[in-house]
């Protein structure tokens, strides 16, 4: 236990009070460490605001959340009308739910924007791997909490859109239909389904959503944080032991980010006030129509920000499994080949492809493209050991690296265009490629990043003075 | 790597392309500039409570929101309730669904939120198609109820209309089909009057205008309060941008 500090005698009531604290519960001691003396690389640039902007609009979220419950029912019957008596009768009651409607978007520009921050300056390396793998279980927890969420207001696509992606837990083997019920806790998506979404989108999903997100917190700060040059700032300290390149969190970042936070709030109130629909994109048209169980609409389309992972869903065709297959095949015949290891483990490799192949052509395609879909997500967890680049920023990286996230980058979105649209034999091919292409970035990186001259890393960071 | 972007770039426009020539007539323009004239408006729910709520609902608009456009409630309770509700209630339809069913071959979907819920990425707003929609009715005797419409084909709706606008009848012509050769294709060639309304056309889609106007903003009662709060939420963060910009920057002019 930590000694009793005491205070002068003749000192303020606030120092007093402070020190009281203190010697029970370490407030100063929390304060020093998140903030006043957590010491950040200076050169942070655009890409580092998107950490606060999560926090902020995960705020916001629980804050209109906590509003709309006081007014939401989660009943087959009464959810549709609950929502448009929230729209009308609720005083303010439009802005809450348009907060929270705009909000669940926000969340995932600003997550992908943050992501692919710590893609390309290789945030995700040592020693900050369980800061990106905490991350990344926040991302599943994000995506379970929207998709949960969309069918709290039981319009069509609510509804419809529950029913096609539970519908594709019944292709797991064996299984699959009893899990289907599990979840759905009914043979088709229904009232029982409705209540126990509610139930996870309210409270569950976001108590481990918040748990992860201070354990993110807590890992980042304990490793400290990278930066645009991928320089490790506590290499070089001052006789204080302070990071020479780092300024206190508090009050650099804290002025840095109440400016970036009225940046984004511009945009964000722009789409609430002027544009809440977003064109149909943050709220679709068709789930102005309540749900009808028997009457599935032409076109059912998740939501924006699941579409890239749905258009590697629908990709994954029978055409697609024999392309897997191939590779498998490719694969194996290369490290048995090329590999230089031991005739036991290159006996293994070969008896592993022949059983992933017969998987593969055994359970049915329909089964791939949920693990197609599982995989895309889960793959990123991996990241932290699948790069080999000597360089952990872009900056340093070669020329080419750069292009390769580029097409990352460019694959990501036309696949998340084509989720949007109607299925198309063109739109197939395309997101076909696409999907290779993903899966292609992460798991032969190991190879790639290796390929190139990284130019040479300074030992402290660029920065030029505002 | 160039063609990768490039196929992938042309891949966007292709189907893009595609989904905009799927289905149906194009829709015509909402005139927008309703949703700001409130005598508009009033004439909208005058029509709405006159022709639609006999058999639509819209359960979740309550007649005394009405005041919104300027009315009071003596107004509403005079002139635009026929049924003994009170004026805070919803507005209701008597009409039995299974005896709607029975006539038209569905049950009239409630209307609170219908112009919100027709509108289409890739053709235009809810408005845009409700005003084609009702401007697109003609005689065709094929037809049950004896109607049928350009924007919705086979509709179950018989055109309530008819009064003011008068009976149509849709001409076609046979044309050459330029995609196969020997084929013709049965293109739409406009209406032809047969009996006059009590409108002119231009009164007409005027009149059908302002009706839109209000199911429009009957679909959000608050939106014209939300667009101008919303000029006032971008000013204030627009000077606060400014002011957390410079305390930013005198923050950070001593970081060397």
């Amino acid at each position: 236990m930590a000694e009793f500090k005491e205070v002068a005698a003749n000192a303020s009531v606030g120092e007093k009070l402070l020190n009281w604290v203190d010697n029970r519960f370490p407030a100063s001691k929390l304060y020093k460490e998140h903030m006043s003396e957590y010491y950040a690389p200076k050169n942070f640039n655009f890409w580092y605001i998107f950490g606060s902007l999560a926090l902020l609009v995960l705020v916001i979220q629980i804050v209109t959340g906590i509003f709309l419950v006081m007014h939401y029912k989660p009943d087959a019957n009464l959810a549709f009308a609950s929502v448009e008596y929230i729209m009308r009768d609720v005083p303010w009651g439009w802005l809450i739910r348009y907060m929270h409607s705009t909000g669940a978007s926000a969340f995932f520009i600003v997550v992908y924007l943050h992501m692919f921050r710590g893609m390309i300056y290789g945030s995700y390396r040592k020693p900050r791997e369980l800061v990106w793998i905490f991350g990344c279980a926040i991302f599943l927890c994000l995506m379970a909490e929207a998709f949960m969420g969309y069918l709290l207001p039981w319009g069509q696509m609510s509804y419809w859109g529950a029913q096609v992606i539970v519908n594709l837990f019944s292709s797991v083997p064996f299984i699959g239909p009893d899990l289907a019920l599990l979840i759905r806790g009914d043979y088709v998506v229904s009232d029982a389904t409705l209540n126990r979404f509610f139930s996870f989108h309210v409270i569950a999903v976001p108590l481990v959503l918040l748990g992860l997100v201070v354990a993110h917190i807590i890992a980042l700060h304990e490793v400290g944080s990278n930066n645009p040059d991928g320089v490790e700032i506590k290499a070089k300290k001052d006789a204080l032991g302070r990071p020479l390149d780092g300024i206190p969190f508090h009050p650099y970042y804290t002025v840095h980010d109440i400016f970036g936070t009225s940046v984004f709030l511009i945009a964000f109130s722009a789409i609430l006030f002027f544009a809440p629909e977003f064109g149909g994109y943050f709220l679709e048209y068709n789930n102005f129509i309540p749900a009808d169980p028997l009457k599935t609409p032409a076109h059912i389309a998740p939501v924006w920000y699941f579409t890239p992972y749905y258009s590697m869903l629908r990709a994954t065709t029978t055409e697609l499994v024999y392309v897997f297959v191939g590779l498998i095949g490719l694969g194996a015949v290369l490290a048995i080949i090329k590999g230089r290891f031991p005739g036991i483990v290159k006996a293994a490799i070969a008896v592993a492809a022949l059983i992933a192949s017969a998987l593969l052509l055994t359970f049915e395609p329909k089964f791939w493209g949920v693990v197609v879909m599982g995989g895309a997500v889960i793959i990123m967890f991996f990241l932290p050991w699948l790069d080999y680049a000597e360089a952990k920023s872009i900056r340093y990286r070669p020329g080419w690296h750069k292009v390769m996230y580029a097409i990352f980058v460019l694959v990501f979105m036309v696949l998340g265009f084509l989720g949007t649209q109607p299925p198309s034999p063109m739109g197939e091919r395309v997101s076909q490629v696409g999907t290779l292409f993903y899966f292609g970035f992460f798991l032969l990186m190991p190879w790639w990043s290796r390929i190139g001259q990284c130019k040479p890393v300074p030992d402290r960071v660029v920065y030029h003075a505002h | 790597m160039k063609k990768l972007i490039l196929v992938l770039l042309a891949s966007l426009c292709l189907a893009s392309q595609a989904s905009a020539s799927e289905g149906g007539v194009a829709w015509d323009k909402f005139p927008t500039a309703k949703m700001t004239d409130v005598a508009s408006l009033q004439n909208g729910a005058k029509l709405f409570v006159n022709y639609c709520l006999n058999c639509h609902s819209a359960s979740f608009m309550r007649y005394n929101r009405l005041r919104d456009l300027n009315l009071t409630e003596e107004q509403i309770k005079q002139n635009l309730m026929f049924t003994t509700e009170k004026v805070g209630e919803t507005m209701k339809v008597a009409l039995d669904p299974k005896q709607a069913k029975e006539w038209f071959g569905g049950t009239p979907p409630d209307l609170s939120v219908i112009a919100r819920s027709r509108a289409d990425i890739s053709k235009g707003s809810g408005a845009d198609y409700l005003y084609t929609y009702l401007r697109s009715y003609y005689r065709d005797d094929t037809k049950a109820t004896g109607w049928n419409n350009l924007a919705f084909p086979s509709v179950g709706m018989p055109h309530v209309l008819w009064e003011l606008q008068g009976q149509r009848k849709a001409k076609y012509v046979e044309e050459k089909d330029p995609h196969h050769e020997g084929k013709t294709i049965h293109r739409f060639a406009g209406f032809e009057q047969i009996t006059p309304g009590q409108l002119t056309q231009v009164q007409y889609d005027d009149a059908v205008a302002d009706l839109v106007g209000y199911m429009q903003w009957m679909g959000e009662p608050a939106q014209n309060h939300r667009v101008r709060l919303g000029v006032w939420v971008l000013i204030f963060l627009a000077v606060f941008t400014v002011i957390a910009w410079r305390l930013n920057a005198a923050y950070w002019k001593d970081v060397k």
